[in-house]
């Protein structure tokens, strides 16, 4: 998700993100009941027109089918085996269109807006001892994760080849452990230096911002 | 105004800080010293983020063995390494956590982000990924995420390490225009010539404190002294 959402000003992107939830939850039951392949392939125009009407290019549907196709072969080939090849297709059809919407959600919501939609969904759980605030910082953290995980795996391996060491071998998973737990341990402080740590929302703030006293000035 | 008394820390056997005792209270204070100094420890002991064996901090009268998350709540800290204080993926978002604590509905936050934003020149990358943005981008996202929060005292350990030239200007004209006061842990010297203080760490304890000019100049023959006494490496085995 870290580079997903595509900045809009379209009617999916200004739309709530409740009502985008809950539209991905009715429409993939409504998908999953649909028994035909016609009544699919109707879905699947639904989904892939959805994309223009919300100013997204087709091409993120493109990537998704390219993303997908291994698994589409695999299943195909499988349910083929055991069953018939149009279950495979079905199946494979139904997340294929189930990924597209989901992925219109993805691309039209910011990270903040759905962990404070996670927050308000988790609300209720406060009594039990769940903490909305923790959840969804340890959401974003998973999301935050991506990049840093994807920089150490970068780094090591091009340590490795500025030593003419050829191509990097599975030699390469000690230094980048080694380098996620030092990431780990930054972000950590990073957290606590930033007072995240706990929910600064519950936090009285002790003066006005300065910005908005010069702003006064 | 940040207290220090009686400061004393060990990493296992190894003692890192001995007797550190100092008030901090000019608006501009630099800390110098070499590598393993004990400089970035200290930093960390001002607001928490290291609790000392023995001794005690007190950032405005709050102690900070006491009360470490309310200590934090006025001590901001940047990191040398900007990528590992970005939390949220896009610049706007990162900057909207920090304003959580204000508790703005979503019109006021977002005009607050927006004021942000501008003031730290990242206004047309506020819904960039925070990740892709260039080093000294990423910096000034760092500052503003932090001075957001609005702390009293700003440390900032190495900010510019991996800054270019321009970037370091910039940066140290932005923290020169800073109401709070700020605590800058640096190597490059020049930066610092206009601060109000000056303090060199070494070896754990504090080895000079005064004006800047006087810390650069004893500084710098701390370390040709150094020098001096270390043999040098053989031409040989240098190549």
């Amino acid at each position: 998700m870290i580079g997903l959402y595509e900045p809009g000003h379209s009617w999916l992107h200004r739309l709530g993100t409740g009502w985008k939830f809950l539209a991905l939850m009715l429409i993939t039951t409504a998908l999953s009941l649909t028994g035909s392949l016609y009544g699919q392939g109707a879905w699947l125009l639904f989904a892939l027109a959805l994309y223009p009407l919300a100013g997204l290019s087709l091409k993120h549907a493109w990537r998704t089918w390219l993303g997908l196709l291994p698994f589409f072969v695999v299943i195909i080939a499988v349910q083929w085996a055991t069953a018939s090849w149009q279950a495979g297709v079905w199946i494979a059809s139904l997340m294929y269109i189930a990924v597209l919407i989901a992925g219109l959600l993805t691309l039209t919501t910011q990270v903040s807006a759905m962990l404070a939609l996670f927050e308000r969904l988790l609300l209720p759980l406060a009594r039990f001892g769940v903490n909305p605030w923790k959840v969804s910082l340890v959401l974003a953290l998973t999301i935050r994760c991506i990049p840093t995980v994807s920089r150490a795996v970068s780094i090591s391996r091009d340590a490795w080849k500025a030593r003419g060491l050829g191509r990097p071998s599975f030699r390469i998973i000690t230094p980048v452990l080694v380098r996620l737990i030092r990431d780990s341990e930054a972000i950590g402080d990073a957290i606590a230096a930033r007072g995240l740590e706990r929910d600064p929302a519950l936090d009285t703030p002790h003066e006005t911002p300065l910005h908005t006293q010069e702003q006064s000035a | 105004m940040i207290s220090i008394r009686n400061l004393n820390h060990r990493f296992g056997d190894w003692p890192v800080l001995h007797d550190i005792n100092l008030e901090l209270k000019e608006h501009r204070i630099a800390l110098i010293g070499t590598n393993g100094s004990g400089k970035s420890t200290l930093a960390r002991t001002l607001n928490g983020l290291l609790i000392p064996d023995q001794g005690e901090v007190l950032v405005d009268g709050v102690d900070v063995r006491r009360q470490p998350v309310e200590a934090r709540r006025r001590v901001g800290f940047m990191f040398s390494d900007a990528d590992s204080q970005i939390i949220m993926p896009t610049v706007a978002e990162d900057v909207g956590l920090g304003l959580r604590r204000f508790k703005y509905d979503k019109q006021r936050q977002r005009e607050e982000v927006s004021r942000v934003l501008q003031r730290y020149g990242l206004e047309r990358h506020a819904e960039h990924s925070a990740h892709l943005l260039s080093g000294g981008q990423k910096q000034m996202l760092a500052l503003a995420s932090v001075l957001v929060t609005q702390p009293k005292i700003l440390i900032c350990d190495e900010p510019t390490t991996l800054l270019d030239l321009h970037n370091v200007e910039l940066f140290v004209e932005t923290i020169r225009g800073l109401e709070q006061q700020v605590i800058l842990l640096t190597h490059q010297l020049e930066i610092i010539e206009d601060f109000d203080r000056a303090i060199i760490i070494d070896q754990g304890r504090v080895w000079f404190d005064g004006a800047p000019l006087d810390a650069i100049a004893r500084y710098k023959q701390l370390i040709r002294e150094r020098r001096l006494k270390t043999s040098p490496v053989p031409r040989e085995v240098a190549l």
